[in-house]
């Protein structure tokens, strides 16, 4: 086919270049070796001349001999026996007098994967590693990262690992960055390898190196500071000193690396200091600048921007100009930039912010347009003194007719009467002129639920409703579950003329429809209208809960985690590397160092800004979730009672604790009971001490211990042990971030210094308020304990049962408001296939629903 | 000799276009049906040790016409196969036009990190966690590098210089390392193809390829090779300044930035040494500097002081974004109404100087995305020419010099679709023009000195301002 044809050559052609290379005339070799390459370039099989072109290999023409390597680095691995021909040449060339023969040798040896080649390369990398030219240093530092990519074992084995440590005190800055840059690499398949061993000494190294070394060195060095724990504010606040002056560097890069190492180390450093409030101010210039970059480098400073936001607003505060949309943007950058204003409004810059969006929603593009409108309803919602202003320039919008302008305004108008109920439904008339030309469904539900929250005051509810109610069984689920809460919703307020309407919506619902969360929702209702309408009235027209201001910040601990990783592509997607690195081998949680006063080991933790700020969504539809989330609430006492009761229906489970009267109970005491069995619940059984520290490894302090539960509180039973010839005392603990927040209640009390050979039994009360960051495996804890002679690290597993509470039981709206408090990133979905329910199963099903409001409103 | 090297490689290019133009024909990715079950961010293996696998150079009709991979094999898996740009041709169709494909792209295996520049993307394919920044100013960096060795950076130029292409970006990168990203010193490493040098090669025998290290590649002055040497010695520097400007419909500035920047042209022997000092350095509070400046010296007396490349270089860059420092040099009156009655609209704009320190507004450019409902323009211009393209409804008008006497201005009627109702979006005035002899921030050199050299080299500033995303909305 055309295919092969365009990738194949024909066989005139290779005799014709065979010719050619064997030819005598080195220029006729050369021009050959060339056509080579081209057809190469262009994607052709020329493998077939192999021995051919290796055959000129040898020669002192350097442009032929790097035209022969290029080709020999494309096709040695499908050729690993003619290769081998090539070998000799190489140990040769690896010898020239000539260092820029040497290192292009060593530089293309490495580049081939061939097993038996890889052999003959030990050497010559030694060599190379120690040759007196720094540029075939500087070569050889990357080669021991290619090669230990085909082969750690032998990287190990050959000791070229310490050649490459030793290299990062090299004279020259560009073998130190290479070096940095080779072990880094190195580093990130080996995570527990303790290669970059950074201390003061080697930093220092690296801040020197980091002046006079190339752009993308200072990147690799840069980014390996990083990685560096200062041990306490003052070796942090002179990193960062060294560091700003890379801020002013033309490549963009630098500069984001660069505020990287800032961002992580200010951390440390206390708000009061001047240097903290000067650092502060150098950060904004520079990452203005980046957005006068090409418009990918500016896609990617607006992603990091945007953490940088989240994490310390007060850097951009007042540059919100900068983030104005241009017309000729492309639009991935106009998408982010609106992102950040939004982040940035704030009371003293809304008027402006405002203009602008409403500039933007005139625009052509409609991804843009339809963002710009939501924009203007999160401002409302996020600045309250500009809600009014977002109305009326939201209904100017309305006024244009522009279908999805329309559509958009009416979905963020919901939320605006969500955060500010009874406020402005005067402007629901001029909403309602729009209903025909709602067909999205998030629109039309959104309308819906406006017309049912406010039915009381809308003359023709009743009429307005009913003209959705013809279509029903074609709406989507949003539009259906909306519409029926929002008929029986104008059944309660106005039960005389509706009748009738709210029947027939029932029977919609829950007869003629496959949808279980429809039938469901269906069903409760029709129960609860019922049996009890004044408890109806209650639980449907109850209040609700007001949506919180900010909409979509990332949750506190992976924002966190996020700035740790600031220009990497983990930042542009804003999801952990743990994410998307393949297998769990090669990703290391990396953390904010805690903030210090004078010394690190400071045992209090201090909130990070933001913690509290995580509010339900207001870009879901959240009134589905509110009418379901208080059906939930109320629903579960007497209506699904009665309900369940009602219809006979066998609560499912073993043995539905006596404790849990609840009907509810049955599905949750399974769900408690599945936990149960992974540890005891009786909070008696306590592992046996095992050594967690051996003398050995900790200067003579051997520490062993094991996890009990008593009584509702979590303790870390611990012998410390002094094997050593000295007293110790002074002795601390602390824990990393876990996956649970596990952390000391109090302070290691050791109140005698240890004498040599005596023990000491301690028990630590834990709480589970630190910090939470995913560990692998999950119950894994981190623990640094200090004394008089050395900070030692450990690390283990403790039993998950030390978490659980010992009678399983939690009362109904503790559980439900405890499972609101997930954050909605923590969520994972899967559906059940292929599972028959018998009448007992649905039950089971309907209870997981109606709790499970947080996944389904999603 | 029948053979002229360079001519036969002419030769055989000459055949070459046709068969780069042949595309291999597109084929859905095999994993469609799974990808669309795949999270969003691909999973990267964590092993491998290159940043950028594979350079891919593709057209705006979606052709590869070139490849480069740096590492060919991973683990057996072989090179990465141009399939993976099939992800990259799906973001290109769905987008609306090429400066609007994203440049980052997640595939299930790999991301595909792209720039767009000269109808060319060159898109990198990488494996490994690498920072975006990192690929994408070293792709910047590779197009600047083309243009600076073939004059041009095209598909064509490419095409017909494929080998060293080839050469060069072997040079550039070591494993994902950069290697040598200066042109200054890839020069030395790879001669850039001339005429001259074609006939020289030919006669002499010699290569293209440099065998002596290149003296920059680690001097404590990587960016200056050593032994240079000018019977004219001069240095050259050009002060640009760009305004960015969002005009609103009643004519008060919403922003206004300069983006300047001090680009050189230095032909001097041997090592010199130089400071340049400004006049008013209190503007320039917001700088990025080439890596020869001597950052401390800036910061402790704003003085510049550097040892420059050979040649052209961009000394720094700066950014002053203080509203009250950018003036705004034109003006545009507008009258742009869509009736919504009558299919016909009336379209009238006039631009004027404002503060232009008394110097001339010249290359006066305008451009307007006209709606949809657009269909046709009759319009007269004072002066200049000026053409309405119905298909793309883009206006453009080449007003050429502002004469205060008599202010340029284009007037008539807009056709528009019958029957429909007004055009949602306002178009919005694109502006272009450039003042010379004037940096519109005031920024002025005070004095440039030499020291380390003893000839007295001629020196020359030049001041320029331009548009940049100079925006009027109506």
């Amino acid at each position: 086919g055309p295919q092969s044809q365009y990738y194949s050559i024909s066989t005139r052609e290779i005799f014709e270049l065979k010719a050619e290379l064997n030819s005598d005339k080195k220029e006729k070799k050369k021009e050959a070796v060339k056509k080579v390459i081209a057809s190469m370039t262009v994607g052709k099989d020329v493998s077939a001349l192999f021995p051919d072109v290796v055959n000129c290999m040898q020669t002192d023409n350097l442009e032929l001999k790097k035209l022969v390597y290029l080709y020999l680095m494309n096709y040695a691995k499908s050729q690993p026996d003619m290769a081998i021909m090539a070998v000799n040449t190489f140990v040769k060339d690896c010898e020239d007098p000539n260092p820029l023969i040497r290192a292009l040798a060593v530089r293309t040896m490495g580049c081939i994967r061939v097993d038996k080649i890889t052999e003959y390369l030990c050497e010559p990398l030694r060599k190379c590693l120690k040759d007196e030219d720094p540029y075939v240093r500087k070569t050889a530092a990357v080669c021991v990262a290619k090669l230990h990519d085909i082969n750690a074992q032998l990287v190990e084995d050959q000791g070229f690992l310490d050649t490459l440590k030793d290299l990062i005190s090299d004279s020259n800055p560009m073998v130190v960055a290479n070096a940095v840059a080779a072990l880094s690499e190195i580093a990130e398949s080996h995570p527990s390898s303790n290669l970059l061993d950074l201390n003061p000494q080697s930093i220092n190294k690296l801040l020197t190196a980091l002046n006079e070394c190339t752009e993308w060195g200072q990147i690799f060095i840069l980014d390996c500071l990083a990685n560096y724990m200062p041990k306490d504010d003052r070796e942090a606040q002179s990193i960062c000193e060294r560091v700003t002056p890379r801020l002013s560097h033309a490549n963009s890069a630098v500069v984001l690396s660069a505020v990287k190492v800032l961002m992580k180390f200010m951390e440390m450093l206390s708000k009061d200091l001047d240097y903290y409030g000067t650092l502060l101010k150098k950060l904004a210039p520079p990452l203005v600048t980046l957005l006068s970059a090409e418009p990918e480098l500016q896609y990617v400073a607006l992603r990091n921007i945007n953490l940088i936001v989240q994490k310390r607003p007060e850097i951009l505060k007042h540059e919100m100009k900068v983030f104005f949309v241009k017309y000729n943007d492309p639009i991935y950058v106009k998408l982010e930039k609106l992102d950040i204003m939004i982040r940035l409004a704030s009371q003293a810059n809304i008027a402006q912010v405002l203009a602008e969006l409403k500039e933007y929603a005139t625009e052509v593009d409609v991804d843009f347009v339809r963002k710009a409108v939501r924009a203007i309803g999160r401002c409302a919602i996020k600045v309250e003194q500009s809600a009014e202003r977002c109305v009326s320039t939201l209904l100017d919008l309305i006024q244009t007719k522009v279908n999805y302008v329309v559509q958009e305004a009416i979905v963020v108008i919901k939320d605006i009467f969500r955060k500010y109920p009874n406020k402005y439904e005067s402007v629901i008339a001029t909403l309602c002129e729009n209903l025909d030309s709602l067909d999205e469904p998030e629109a039309r539900a959104a309308m819906i639920w406006i017309v049912g929250e406010y039915a009381e005051r809308i003359d023709n509810a009743d009429e307005l409703l009913e003209s959705f109610l013809e279509g029903f069984h074609d709406e989507s689920t949003q539009v259906q579950l909306q519409l029926l809460t929002a008929i029986v919703k104008l059944f309660l307020k106005k039960p005389t003329e509706t009748q009738e309407l709210v029947q027939q919506v029932l029977s919609l619902a829950t007869q003629d429809s496959d949808n279980p969360d429809l039938r469901d929702r269906g069903y409760i209702y029709w129960r609860l209208l019922s049996t009890d309408p004044v408890a109806a009235k209650e639980v449907v027209l109850a209040e609700k809960p007001l949506i919180s201001e900010e909409t979509d910040l990332i949750e506190p601990t992976l924002l966190d985690e996020l700035i740790c990783y600031i220009g990497t592509l983990a930042s542009v997607y804003h999801k952990p590397p743990s994410a998307f690195v393949e297998g769990s081998r090669g990703v290391v949680h990396k953390s904010l160092p805690p903030r210090t006063g004078m010394s690190p080991w400071v045992l209090v933790h201090e909130p990070l800004a933001y913690q509290e700020d995580l509010g339900p969504p207001v870009s879901g539809p959240p009134l589905a979730a509110s009418s379901v989330q208080m059906g939930a609430v109320d629903l579960l006492g007497g209506g699904l009672d009665s309900l369940m009761g009602g219809s006979g229906f066998a609560a499912p489970g073993p043995a539905a604790p006596a404790a849990m009267g609840a009907p509810l109970g049955s599905g949750l005491g399974d769900l408690f009971d599945l936990t149960g069995g992974v540890g005891t619940l009786s909070g008696s059984y306590v592992a046996p001490k095992t050594v967690w520290l051996p003398a050995m490894k900790a200067k003579g302090l051997e520490i062993s211990g094991t996890f009990s539960r008593q009584v509702g509180s979590i303790s870390m039973d611990l012998v410390l042990t002094n094997k050593a010839l000295q007293v110790m005392s002074d002795f601390a603990i602390q824990f990393n971030r876990n996956s649970f927040g596990l952390a000391p209640a109090a302070p290691l009390q050791v109140h005698a210094p240890l004498a040599p050979n005596q023990s000491v039994e301690i028990s630590l009360p834990l709480n589970t308020v630190g910090s939470v960051m995913k560990m692998d495996p999950l119950n894994n804890l981190q623990v640094a304990v200090k004394n008089n002679i050395d900070v030692f690290y450990f690390s283990t597993l403790y039993p998950l049962h030390i978490l659980f509470v010992e009678d399983g039981k939690m009362e109904r709206q503790m559980f439900l408001a405890t499972w609101k408090d997930i954050p909605n990133e923590n969520e994972a979905q899967f559906q059940i296939k292929d599972c028959s329910l018998n009448a007992g199963d649905n039950v089971a099903e309907g209870s997981y629903k109606v709790l499970a409001t947080q996944s389904s409103s999603k | 000799m029948e053979a002229v090297p360079c001519r036969s490689v002419r030769h055989h290019q000459r055949a070459s276009p046709r068969l780069i133009g042949l595309c291999r024909p597109r084929v859905a990715p095999l994993e469609l049906s799974l990808r669309k079950l795949a999270p969003w961010v691909a999973f990267l293996p964590c092993d491998g040790a290159v940043m950028i696998h594979s350079l891919f150079l593709i057209n705006a009709s979606g052709d590869i016409f070139l490849e480069k991979h740096w590492k060919s094999e991973n683990h057996g898996k072989g090179a990465v196969s141009r399939s993976v740009c099939d992800y990259f041709f799906e973001a290109q169709e769905r987008a609306s036009e090429a400066e609007n494909v994203p440049p980052v792209i997640s595939t299930p295996h790999h991301y595909l990190l792209s720039v767009y520049r000269h109808k060319i993307f060159f898109v990198a394919v990488i494996q490994t966690e690498v920072p975006p920044l990192f690929v994408i100013e070293f792709l910047h960096r590779v197009v600047d590098t083309f243009q600076d060795y073939f004059g041009v950076c095209s598909e064509v130029m490419i095409k017909d210089n494929v080998v060293v292409v080839y050469e060069v970006l072997e040079e550039m990168l070591d494993n994902g390392f950069p290697l040598a990203t200066e042109s200054n010193i890839l020069k030395e490493l790879i001669k850039p193809p001339t005429i001259l040098r074609t006939v020289v090669n030919t006669i002499t025998g010699s290569t293209n390829v440099g065998d002596q290290l290149p003296t920059g590649q680690l001097s404590v002055v990587p960016w200056r090779r050593t032994g240079v040497k000018y019977t004219n010695n001069e240095a050259y520097f050009d002060v640009i300044e760009e305004i960015d400007a969002i005009i609103d419909k009643s004519g008060s500035t919403i922003t206004a930035e300069i983006q300047g920047v001090i680009d050189a042209c230095v032909k001097l022997t041997g090592m010199p040494d130089l400071t340049l000092s400004f006049m008013n350095p209190r503007l320039l509070d917001d700088v990025s500097f080439h890596p020869c400046v001597r950052f401390k010296r800036w910061e402790s007396e704003r003085i510049l002081s550097f040892i420059p490349p050979d040649g052209n270089f961009r000394l720094l860059s700066y950014h002053v974004s203080a509203q009250n420092l950018v003036a705004i040099p034109v003006y545009v009156k507008h009258n742009i109404n869509f009736r919504d009655s009558s299919s016909l609209g009336r379209f009238e704009i006039t631009v004027g100087p404002k503060q232009t320190m008394g110097k001339t507004i010249e290359g006066v450019m305008v451009t307007s995305q006209m709606p949809k409902g657009v269909l046709n323009m009759s319009l007269t211009p004072s002066q200049g020419t000026h053409i309405f393209d119905p298909v793309t409804k883009l206006l453009t008008w080449d007003v050429g010099k502002i004469n205060p006497q008599k202010l340029p201005s284009l007037k008539g009627s807009m056709n528009l679709q019958a029957g429909t109702s007004k055009p949602d979006e306002n178009p919005t005035i694109n502006l272009q023009f450039k003042i010379q002899q004037l940096a519109i921030s005031g920024l002025k050199v005070n004095r440039l000195d030499m020291y380390g050299e003893k000839y007295k080299p001629f020196k020359g500033i030049k001041y320029m301002t331009k548009a940049g995303k100079f925006q009027v909305r109506t």
